[in-house]
């Protein structure tokens, strides 16, 4: 039924978005190549489940950190070499946002090189479940309870541990938060390195839902792009539910006329900016 | 001036004698030397990061290939370039008021959402996924491009030197003092925004008939925006003619490469924009006031100078 898929697509959504809430309000990355780390995590997965013949859950236990040590590795060297060389933060981030758009051509090009553009598919849980007179692939219910309790285990994270709280007020004012002792050096490159582990669960969330292949990227960009501004600019949180909202109307179009759901999100994202820009939960005033 | 007004000659004379492959590779370096240009246009001065010139293009495209198999090709490249001043007019008064984040989001959305929203129109109210383009002649191609080349290049040189340029450049520096001194920033972007949209619609709407067949896909490729920001970043975002430069080296090499290894040229461009971005933001040209200040070159051009008051 429609809600049930907008929700997981919800879910999925909504783990991008903060992913991505986290590099662009932490890191200050705006990262256009995001998509393009999802279509890493979903082939690097799909390629240890076929060619290795490794358990699905067991894959995503290796391409997450594995993804998560390329972000900060990433961010490390490339993005704070940006950082350190460039003469204003204006500069810092549009060159960073240009060098996120060469990522993008070179995971992609590298992508399709290596594993061909054909779209991919693996079975994993497969039967089907009888939830209230209607069918399910158990695969999809799994995927939809990973996804809210992803969202709401890394939300707690965020507000109640000691590192979340610290991420929270790096994405608030840097310099300040270093003088309350948050190591700032170490902080970037970690939520960095965070938003990408988020992309590859959510990667292995589509993995196990739908076929992926390498040009699967970008649209999942935009659409994280999108929540971001809808949950505001700097809330995770804010991610999180736009995640949701967007993906149960993109359900409800998508019922109507699957091509138009892009434009639909797209409207949904020009009124936004035109009324109210700072989306429902954003702050950042500068 | 004169090297100027010889290479002027030389391309306009070109048809004649330069054989239909090297044309075409010309009108190619012709077309990426007007997205690039009109992409520092706007982008260089300011520091707002357009990822739209693909878009821009694609409904070019588009609009030439629909009006072109009616009206004259002057006419439909023209509705080319007025189609995208409209829309970078909308897309501007949109987004330029506020933060540079929210205009490099939404161009760079406004590719997909083109996409998928005249796939939707084509399939639904033309009846097909794409469609067929009028043929048009090498040189009429050829010469238009030409056009369109001049112009931009010209404009571009008008508009630095203008007080619109000047304008530019005080926001790129700082917006806020800007607004102060009373530049209506907002309306200074959003005319430039446009004004550099024009060349890229009509770019495109001349390249239609060397594709013969288009569809959404076909006509709006991330590629168009890739190139012209790698040719001027390479080039050089704050000279005039840096981009230039730039789009003659890439231009000339992309025809070159992707017959032969069609993703590692790819590949290998992302790389190179990534160094380039992260090592030589100013691009090739930026390079020469660094080079200037070596001992070497001052010396050369000191010894000039002596030798010149020598002889008065």
């Amino acid at each position: 039924m429609i809600a049930i898929s907008g929700l997981l697509t919800g879910g999925i959504y909504a783990l991008i978005a903060m992913g991505l809430s986290l590099q662009y309000g932490v890191a200050r990355v705006l990262n256009i190549a995001h998509g393009e780390f999802i279509m890493l995590g979903a082939l690097i997965i799909w390629a240890l489940v076929i060619d290795l013949r490794i358990y699905p859950p067991l894959a995503l236990a290796i391409a997450g950190p594995a993804l998560f040590g390329m972000g900060f590795l990433l961010y490390r060297t490339l993005f704070t070499s940006i950082k350190n060389r460039a003469p204003t933060l204006g500069a810092a981030e549009g060159n960073a946002l240009l060098a996120a758009f060469g990522l993008y051509f070179v995971i992609l090009n590298s992508a399709v090189l290596n594993w061909g553009a054909l779209p991919k598919a693996y079975e994993f849980l497969e039967s089907v479940v009888w939830v209230g007179g209607t069918a399910y692939r158990l695969n999809r219910l799994v995927a939809l309870v990973i996804a809210v309790v992803a969202g709401v285990a890394f939300y707690l994270f965020l507000t109640r541990s000691r590192t979340g709280k610290a991420i929270r007020a790096a994405a608030q004012d840097p310099p300040t938060a270093g003088l309350m002792g948050v190591n700032i050096n170490r902080m970037l490159p970690l939520c960095f390195g965070l938003g990408a582990f988020l992309a590859c669960l959510a990667a292995f969330l589509v993995g196990i839902t739908t076929t992926v292949n390498a040009f699967m990227g970008l649209r999942y960009t935009i659409i994280a792009i999108i929540v971001m501004v809808l949950g505001g600019l700097g809330s995770i949180p804010g991610s999180f539910i736009g995640g949701f909202i967007l993906g149960i109307v993109g359900s409800i179009v998508n019922y109507f006329e699957p091509t138009l759901v892009l434009p639909a999100f797209y409207g949904i994202f020009m009124i936004l900016i035109l009324v109210r820009p700072t989306g429902l939960f954003g702050q950042r005033q500068q | 001036m004169a090297f100027l007004v010889l290479i002027f000659v030389f391309l306009v004379t070109f048809p004649i004698y330069g054989g239909d492959y090297y044309m075409l590779v010309l009108v190619y370096i012709l077309m990426y030397i007007v997205l690039s240009v009109s992409w520092v246009m706007f982008s260089g001065p300011t520091g707002y990061m357009s990822l739209a010139p693909a878009a821009f293009f694609g409904v070019g495209i588009y609009i030439g290939t629909i009006l072109g198999a009616e009206l004259p090709l002057i006419v439909a490249v023209a509705a080319g370039g007025l189609g995208c001043f409209g829309l970078a007019l909308l897309v501007g008064l949109v987004t330029l008021r506020l933060r540079g984040i929210y205009f490099a989001i939404f161009t760079f959305g406004l590719l997909l959402f083109l996409t998928e929203l005249i796939l939707y129109l084509e399939i639904h109210v033309a009846g097909s996924r794409g469609r067929h383009v009028f043929p048009a002649s090498d040189e009429a191609v050829f010469y238009i491009m030409l056009g369109i080349c001049v112009v931009t290049l010209v404009s571009a040189y008008l508009i630095r030197r203008s007080r619109l340029g000047l304008a530019l450049q005080s926001i790129g520096q700082n917006e806020e003092a800007a607004a102060h001194m009373g530049i209506n920033t907002t309306r200074v972007k959003v005319l430039t925004f446009a004004i550099s949209a024009i060349f890229m619609g009509a770019a495109g709407a001349i390249m239609a008939p060397s594709l013969i067949y288009i569809d959404p896909f076909i006509a709006f490729n991330m590629r168009n925006s890739f190139m012209p920001i790698l040719m001027a970043v390479f080039g050089g975002m704050g000279q005039f003619y840096g981009p230039v430069v730039g789009a003659a080296v890439f231009a000339y090499t992309e025809r070159f490469l992707r017959l032969q290894y069609p993703y590692y040229y790819m590949l290998t461009f992302g790389i190179i924009l990534i160094i380039v971005i992260v090592f030589l933001p100013r691009g090739l040209v930026g390079l020469i006031p660094r080079l200037q200040k070596t001992r070497l070159i001052a010396k050369l051009l000191n010894r000039g100078k002596e030798e010149q008051h020598a002889d008065t």
